[in-house]
């Protein structure tokens, strides 16, 4: 029986999308069974990150509607065989996917794969609480920025309320100058205020944007700073327990050295 | 009326006039009673106006008897009701009185966009976010990081207090007054204590020690009593 996992910000734009792809071409390389669960009507990108834009034929609502069966909307990956899409729909009405029907696909999915990635759209109203019924954990991306921070801790308090787990945060696009200077939010600063644990976190990496252009999640390539930080939260996500990044060490000496005198005065 | 027992004993004291009335006849007696009492005793319409407190004794009045009390007082006689003071109260009123005098321990996060509300003093163990609110008819203690809004003695009771274990708010709200944190980025600072300060008429924040030292009834119960 697989798990559904949510993956959630609160604020549009940070990642939310990339993060999806990543998580489930990463959990793929370690050849689990993973479905992908585009959850933003109308505004679909993770066909597009994906590659996968140009097969689809059903969507997440001709499912819901009963036009075609679930197995038919199912798009299988170009480079795994145990990597599905099922893709939103772009015109259709989206008031047509409610809670009920998510929870009805999702159980549908279960006995299937091992792991269903569900990506929710920005926001807090209904499409929100349409990624969020059928699942069984959470992720929460946010970036260092105080607006990301804020909206995530909303999220953070809305997902309480619902029957899941405490949900895990993703830090994602740090900017290790930025850091440094002080004029980014710290990783610990922001784990502290929204007190919940911490999965992972990404660096900014301009990778990951020539991989989104060329519909190949940056996970896929191994040599990058990203796509190893995806790769490790997928472990974390498998149970294995994996240091945060060489990254840490890597921003290391100096600012370790900022904070050792910002502990003493 | 049983024998001449007096039902209402009128009694001069320095702050006016005090009125003991019987508590085990009717209403209907005890009002014609005052009646026959204020016909009886004419003070001369020069005069100006003197205070009454009234002793009930154990007689509850329903609001619209004390409607009927209080105009009967006020209409006959140059008199003015100072106050008027049962040994009774509701069930329902001693329920709030006593969630008004309790402290509230709540402990959870209090996250953006969210609003904890009590009644009476709370307790949080947790964290206010920035964006969160906590407000209290009593005073706030926050054992956590008090990052977003708190407004302590919500009713308008300005001798509320909000204390916490880390202290960088973005405002602090006590009964009317209300004050935000600087523009300027600023350290929060540990263990201590916003109240009103009566002179500058603005809230001010001190250490936890200095506030105590202003505010000693701050957990007494007779502050309580008399809130109440």
């Amino acid at each position: 029986m697989g798990e559904a996992i949510v993956i959630t910000s609160g604020k549009g734009g940070v990642g939310k999308t990339t993060t999806s792809a990543n998580l489930g071409t990463a959990l793929a390389l370690m050849e689990k069974k993973v479905c992908l669960i585009d959850t933003d009507i109308g505004l679909r990108n993770l066909d597009v990150v994906m590659g996968l834009e140009n097969r689809i034929i059903y969507d997440i609502i001709d499912v819901i509607v009963g036009r075609c069966s679930l197995k038919q909307a199912l798009i299988k990956d170009k480079r795994f065989d145990h990597l599905y899409l099922l893709p939103a729909a772009q015109t259709s009405d989206k008031s047509d996917l409610t809670p009920d029907g998510m929870e009805k696909i999702v159980a549908e999915l279960k006995p299937e794969f091992d792991y269903i990635l569900i990506d929710c759209p920005a926001g807090i109203e209904q499409g929100y609480k349409n990624a969020v019924a059928g699942a069984d954990k959470a992720i929460v991306v946010t970036t260092p920025e105080k607006p990301s921070v804020r909206d995530a801790d909303r999220i953070i308090g809305l997902l309480e309320q619902e029957d899941i787990e405490s949900p895990k945060l993703i830090v994602n696009r740090i900017r290790n100058h930025m850091v440094q200077e002080g004029d980014m939010l710290e990783v610990d600063e922001i784990v502290q205020v929204l007190s919940i644990d911490l999965l992972g976190i990404v660096a900014d990496d301009d990778e990951v944007i020539k991989a989104s252009n060329h519909g190949e999640p940056v996970a896929f390539h191994p040599n990058t700073k990203a796509s190893i930080a995806y790769r490790n939260i997928a472990r974390r996500i498998l149970g294995e327990s994996v240091p945060l990044m060489n990254f840490e060490s890597e921003k290391g000496m100096f600012s370790r050295l900022k904070k050792l005198f910002s502990k003493s005065k | 009326m049983i024998g001449n027992k007096q039902i209402i004993t009128i009694k001069g004291t320095r702050e006016g006039l005090t009125l003991h009335m019987d508590d085990a006849c009717s209403f209907e007696e005890l009002l014609k009673e005052l009646e026959e009492k204020l016909e009886a005793n004419r003070i001369d319409s020069a005069d100006h106006l003197v205070g009454v407190h009234i002793q009930l004794g154990n007689r509850y009045l329903y609001e619209e008897q004390e409607e009927t009390l209080r105009r009967m007082i006020t209409s006959k006689q140059r008199l003015r009701i100072e106050s008027i003071h049962s040994d009774v109260i509701t069930k329902q009123a001693a329920n709030e009185w006593k969630e008004e005098a309790e402290v509230k321990a709540v402990s959870r996060v209090v996250r953006s966009g969210q609003v904890l509300e009590v009644k009476g003093d709370l307790l949080l163990l947790g964290d206010v976010n920035p964006g969160g609110c906590v407000t209290a008819t009593g005073n706030i203690f926050v054992m956590g990081n008090l990052l977003g809004i708190a407004h302590a003695g919500k009713d308008g009771n300005a001798d509320a207090v909000i204390a916490a274990s880390y202290m960088n708010p973005t405002q602090l709200r006590i009964a009317n007054y209300i004050s935000r944190a600087p523009d300027h980025e600023s350290d929060g600072v540990y263990m201590e204590c916003g109240h009103v300060d009566e002179e500058e008429k603005k809230i001010i924040i001190d250490r936890l020690q200095a506030v105590i030292r202003k505010r000693p009834g701050i957990s007494s119960f007779e502050r309580r009593m008399l809130n109440g």
